[in-house]
């Protein structure tokens, strides 16, 4: 991914500022967004810098719902665009979160999770929005869900969020915690053509040829942006090849199967992970964000006192990495999953086991981080 | 006549299945009308219009035109017509909603749109009442009027649609009839035309949800009504006893630019002083 070294820019940056140089590497021009902890800072980046990139346009809405309005109305425009936020915004977001899969609107949304319910734990950390993050929008849709874990993955999945909902004309939710994102590291700054940089297809047939929806080899349909010459209608109601409202069962089942074989076929290149010494592991951590970042200390401190522990980092979290989680449960004898909530990515975890081993959860939902010591406890 | 025939020739989807999706007497189709009629008076491209609705019966209007039509979710048109405008100034952009829509569910994006002055056109059809979902009251429904939601009498008093977009900012604020069509359709190329955000109130009789519960005898009675009762804004503010009367026309003309204008600017003038420094 990294291009031939030369003289680089630093910068000691937030996870969170971080996620701006990742979006700005990846083409985005358009943020909408309103203001929220932990995520704020993306937003105040973005004011800041798009006024200087070429096309950049920035807005303050009233709320989140119009916040995601925006975003979609500038994709449909041909804008890469996105927009930030934390759990109670998410929430308010998810109507549209369910109308850009359905209408195949690419954005990239990105929520900060904080600690508890409701207004919860502002400032503090939290993973409680995963389940949420698959399944917050009513009715069966497709969705890709990314995490990391430190700065320099801020820019990366970043990246990889604004190519997968160009590449799959889907949202995609960034997934970070109030740890990664207010973290600030050293991080060398993405030049031009650091990273592959993937813009949706637009078609190249005559505009009456042309059909918005239609079923093709990968299942994504070419998206013109608006004003281009080809016009055609999007709407949130299930619809036809043409886009136009339908109830015919036939072509409502089609839509809908279409929508999740253009996932479904690609989860080779969507779901990324890291594995960390697991190729001999009888000892397994799967965990995401920040505390991975424990899970890491505590696995080496484990090697260190003879037990063959591994780590696999989950940087996909939907679709669920199944054929990089399954392998690893049927040859260890104890996966444990650690989680700043009640238990939600080892829900996935547990439905994959299937009896093959012991699944064991640490769970902390008290807006602390869970620390290698602990778990270092349950592995060693 | 045969200038009808080319119209709908020219700006309805001929791939589209008619006849319309509403109820006999319902006024809707008279205001799609008037959207093609301003647009081809103004001589816009087809590729350069966006139409952008919300949910509702309001929002089965835009899968009838021959422009780039969104139906979005229910009372977030402005939010998505907001985006569009932002990404592509060069875009006419008309919002289509209800009364629902626009000020019940939707009334937060309206007030915002409208004190931005997003460069954006609100064609917002009033009749009164939530005709999809079988005749509830909405924030539009007169005191004292019926609907099922409000079977002893409506006891809120109605939004006044004009004197709060005046006081949000809008640049244009007009309101118009489906009886009075040919000044529905200059108010509507009026509205377009002008910068900033501008809102046309269509009224616009629903028989069905509306009219059959509140003594309407037809849906005729119903456009016999709004000939009766609205009169021009100038004639009105002559009037003595204005009771039962109803307004209609361009009720606030402002001279500003809309935010895509303001935006752009800001860019020009950060580029200049970038130049002027090097």
């Amino acid at each position: 991914m990294t291009a031939p070294r030369k003289k680089r820019r630093e910068a000691f940056l937030l996870g969170n500022e971080a996620v701006v140089e990742g979006a700005l590497a990846a083409g985005c021009t358009f943020y909408a967004g309103y203001p929220i902890t932990p995520s704020t800072e993306i937003m105040e980046c973005m004011a800041k810098r798009l006024p200087h990139v070429p096309d950049g346009a920035f807005i303050q809405m009233e709320d989140e719902i119009a916040s995601m309005g925006a975003v979609i109305g500038a994709s449909l425009a041909g804008r890469k665009a996105m927009t930030a936020t934390s759990g109670p915004g998410f929430s308010l977001m998810q109507e549209q979160i369910g109308y850009a899969a359905m209408t195949e609107t690419p954005l990239v949304l990105v929520n900060v999770m904080r600690g508890g319910a409701s207004t919860g734990l502002p400032t503090s950390p939290g993973q409680g929005d995963v389940q949420q993050a698959r399944w917050g929008a009513h009715g069966d849709h497709p969705i890709i869900v990314l995490s990391a874990t430190d700065v320099p993955e801020c820019v990366e999945m970043t990246v990889a969020a604004f190519n997968f909902a160009e590449k799959y004309r889907s949202p995609v939710i960034l997934l970070l915690d109030e740890i990664t994102a207010h973290t600030r590291e050293k991080i060398e700054l993405p030049e031009p053509g650091d990273f592959e940089v993937f813009s949706r297809l637009t078609p190249t047939m005559p505009p009456e040829w042309y059909k918005p929806y239609e079923e093709t080899m990968r299942g994504v349909p070419p998206m013109p942006p608006i004003g281009s010459g080809y016009r055609f209608h999007v709407t949130g109601l299930s619809h036809d090849p043409l886009g136009f409202p339908t109830s015919r069962p036939e072509e409502v089942r089609s839509l809908t199967e279409r929508q999740f074989r253009k996932i479904d076929r690609f989860f080779e290149d969507i779901q990324i992970v890291e594995h960390v010494d697991t190729a001999d592991a009888e000892v397994v951590v799967i965990a995401y964000g920040c505390v991975a970042r424990s899970a890491r200390l505590a696995v080496k401190q484990a090697r260190e006192a003879g037990v063959r522990a591994g780590l696999l980092v989950l940087k996909t979290l939907y679709p669920f990495p199944r054929r990089h989680v399954e392998p690893m449960l049927r040859n260890c004898r104890l996966a444990v999953v650690p989680e700043l909530n009640m238990g939600q990515l080892s829900r996935e975890v547990k439905r994959v086991n299937e009896g093959y081993t012991t699944v064991r959860t640490i769970n902390r939902i008290d807006g602390q981080i869970i620390t290698p010591s602990q778990i270092l406890k349950e592995i060693a | 006549m045969a200038e009808i025939t080319q119209l709908i020739h020219q700006y309805l989807r001929h791939n589209k299945k008619f006849p319309l999706v509403f109820c006999p007497g319902c006024g809707h189709g008279i205001v799609l009308g008037s959207l093609v009629r301003s647009v081809h008076a103004l001589g816009l491209a087809k590729d350069d219009v966006v139409i952008v609705a919300g949910i509702g019966c309001s929002g089965r209007i835009a899968a009838y035109v021959d422009f780039n039509t969104v139906h979005t979710t229910h009372g977030r048109a402005l939010t998505v017509a907001t985006g569009i405008k932002m990404a592509n100034p060069k875009l006419t952009v008309i919002a289509v909603m209800g009364d629902g829509d626009a000020f019940s569910i939707g009334g937060n994006h309206l007030i915002h749109a409208a004190r931005r002055n997003i460069g954006v056109t609100a064609l917002v059809l009033n009749n009164f009442i939530y005709g999809m979902t079988g005749g509830q009251c909405s924030s539009t429904t007169p005191e004292g009027a019926y609907s099922h939601t409000c079977p002893q009498g409506q006891l809120e008093s109605a939004f006044d649609i004009v004197e709060l977009t005046r006081a949000a900012g809008a640049a244009g604020v007009s309101r118009g009839t489906v009886y009075h069509v040919k000044e529905l359709d200059a108010l509507m190329a009026e509205a377009i035309s002008r910068p900033g955000f501008n809102l046309v109130e269509a009224l616009t009789p629903c028989f069905t949800q509306y009219g059959r519960g509140n003594g309407f005898k037809s849906a005729v009675e119903m456009f016999k009504w709004l000939k009766s009762s609205c009169l021009s804004v100038e004639r009105y503010e002559k009037l003595e006893d204005r009771t039962g009367k109803l307004p209609i026309g361009t009720f606030v003309r402002r001279d500003v630019d809309g935010l895509e204008t303001r935006w752009a600017n800001m860019r020009q003038a950060l580029a200049a002083k970038k130049g002027g420094a090097a």
